[in-house]
């Protein structure tokens, strides 16, 4: 089962990406072809199988709620592109 | 022979005995650099007045007192994805060109605690995502063996700066062989530990469920000292182990008479280049004559791992990577309409074309009509595999397996074909799947010269059996003396 150019606009959309027509060609192409790959998985029967999310037999962990100390307002702002009185700086939201 | 040349317990050797000091053994190691890195670009940047500044500090310490631990005074590198105080960490991407990091990796603390010096960040795949480090947006890292081959990847840089002799020592990062398979191409040892085992924090999550921090070195017994400095539960990272702290030097020559060495054909298929089949039934020989038992063993969910990897690592990459959005930091596009326009061109101008791939792979894997067919199929085809090698460890201690199907394949030659490039990871996955240790050390070399890879994997934290029955191999051949051919030119 490949994946047609509508597939990849549409999932191009929900990961907020854009592609050219034809980055949107070679994709359909290229992830068509892993995806028929990975339909093998489909030849197991897995409905008495229990998903593993994590190999590790863990837990939630927890700690103690007590403060600690945490980046200052200054570092916490250093790497961004626009920031401004303490804020991290986006463009209008809403009109 | 040069101090650059020499392993980290030689060099520990000579700075007990106080015949060298640390500033000589970093100069050496610049030097290196200087001669060698323009024609293998391992690193993506190099500290050098740095370096040198750290050495002259460790060499007054060491003045006053006798006691030296093993990574004192010790040159490494690190690779760009793991985060460094004010020090540049891009991950090879343009989305990170200008990402100083607020704080300091785990690990990079721990080596920072042990005295170690740091030479610079090195080079990879961009965010991790590839097993050649072509997808590195800043430049190609070519193969010490063959300057037009690949030295594997993701981890590249940090396999290619200890084949050349440019640090002593470096970690990368293995989510699906990314530490292994470079290590096997580039002719040196390379060890995925246990899931959890090394603290992850401060790594810049690819896969998260998969992720783990270990050593490049130039011998087992090196990669036993690193592995003692850089595990250790860590309470910033939910997923670390907490244990007992362990000596992985200890006991370590003690050989491998008796040990359950399992051979599975399934790690033997189509594929696999017949000089690598060879060089692996050598080595079967050697651990025969070591007094070790080779026990026959088989998978019966292996072949679906590969698939099985693809899609889970691609699912976790692209929630992982949901915070490139060009407003806390990195790259920000610079013409935009809006806010959603803005992420949608900050993320499809920063990301190259790779990280792109799977971040829609993913994202089309988790969306809604397929996420039962892909994501949730592959963990439970997770589950399978994980009982697999529960399974195949009731009767063996260890699995020996070529760490890849060939050796290092041309520069250019499988970029335009993601599919093929996917499948050099065929025999390395399966260990991150399962959560389990594995090391890859050389085993010898093909006709064209280039180093021949071996995989030992074992069950859950038998790091130190690894670490033994790697060593034992080591031992008793003479590989560890073959040398990358830029060594004798230079």
């Amino acid at each position: 089962m490949s994946l047609t150019r509508e597939d990849v606009t549409y999932v191009a959309n929900l990961a907020r990406l854009e592609f050219s027509d034809d980055e949107v060609t070679a994709l359909a192409d290229q992830l068509g072809a892993v995806l028929d790959y990975a339909q093998t998985l489909s030849e197991l029967d897995t409905s008495q199988v229990k998903a593993t999310e994590h190999v590790l037999a863990m837990k939630n962990v927890f700690r103690e709620d007590v403060v600690k100390p945490c980046l200052t307002n200054e570092e916490a702002l250093a790497n961004a592109p626009e920031s401004e009185a303490g804020c991290f700086k986006v463009p209008r939201v809403m009109e | 022979m040069e101090l650059s040349q020499k392993t980290i317990h030689e060099i520990n050797e000579l700075l007990k005995k106080k015949e060298v000091t640390v500033t000589e053994v970093t100069q050496s190691v610049i030097n290196r650099i200087d001669a060698v890195e323009g024609s293998t670009d391992a690193y993506l940047r190099v500290q050098p007045e740095q370096a040198l500044a750290m050495a002259k500090i460790v060499d007054d310490k060491l003045k006053a007192r006798k006691k030296i631990s093993p990574l004192e005074g010790i040159p490494y590198g690190l690779k760009d994805n793991l985060c460094t105080k004010g020090i540049l960490t891009t991950c090879a991407s343009k989305m990170l060109y200008n990402f100083v990091p607020p704080y300091n990796a785990h690990v990079y603390n721990l080596l920072i605690e042990e005295g170690g010096i740091l030479l610079g960040k090195t080079n990879m795949d961009e965010f991790a995502m590839g097993s050649s480090t072509e997808n590195s947006a800043y430049k190609v890292t070519k193969n010490p063996w063959d300057l037009n081959k690949v030295p594997g990847g993701s981890s590249g840089g940090s396999a290619v700066a200890v084949a050349s002799d440019t640090a002593y020592y470096s970690l990368g990062s293995d989510t699906g062989g990314s530490i292994r398979q470079p290590a096997s191409f580039c002719g040196v040892v390379g060890m995925k530990p246990t899931y959890g085992l090394v603290s992850r924090y401060g790594l810049v999550a690819f896969a998260s469920s998969l992720d783990q921090i270990g050593p490049f070195t130039k011998d087992v017994e090196d990669c036993a000292l690193v592995l003692n400095a850089i595990v250790g539960h860590d309470e910033k990272d939910s997923t670390s182990l907490k244990l007992e702290k362990k000596d992985y030097t200890k006991n370590l020559k003690q050989g491998v008479k008796g040990l359950r060495i399992g051979v599975a054909q399934a790690f033997f298929g189509e594929g696999l280049q017949p000089e690598v089949r060879k060089s692996l039934e050598d080595a079967i020989a050697v651990y025969k004559i070591l007094g070790a038992e080779i026990v026959d063993v088989s998978f019966q969910y292996l072949d679906y791992a590969l698939s099985a990897y693809y899609l889970i690592s691609s699912a976790e990459a692209s929630s992982n990577l949901a915070r490139y959005d060009g407003i806390r930091y990195g790259f920000r596009a610079e013409e935009y309409d809006g806010l959603v326009d803005l992420y949608r061109k900050t993320r499809s101008q920063g990301f190259g074309e790779e990280v792109k791939r799977r971040i829609m792979l993913g994202t089309h894997a988790l969306s809604s009509g397929y996420y039962d067919a892909y994501y949730k199929k592959a963990m439970q085809v997770r589950t399978l595999i994980k009982e697999d090698f529960d399974q195949v460890f009731k009767s063996c201690d260890v699995l020996l397996t070529p760490t890849s199907p060939t050796t290092a394949f041309g520069i250019g030659e499988k970029t335009n074909n993601p599919l093929e490039m996917y499948l050099t990871d065929i025999y390395t996955v399966p260990v991150n799947i399962a959560g389990i240790p594995g090391i890859s050390i050389p085993c010898g070399l093909d006709q064209a010269g280039m180093p021949i890879g071996m995989q030992l994997l074992g069950p859950a934290l038998s790091e130190k059996a690894l670490l033994k029955a790697a060593w034992a191999f080591e031992n008793e051949t003479n590989i560890k003396n073959l040398k990358a051919p830029l060594g004798k030119e230079v």
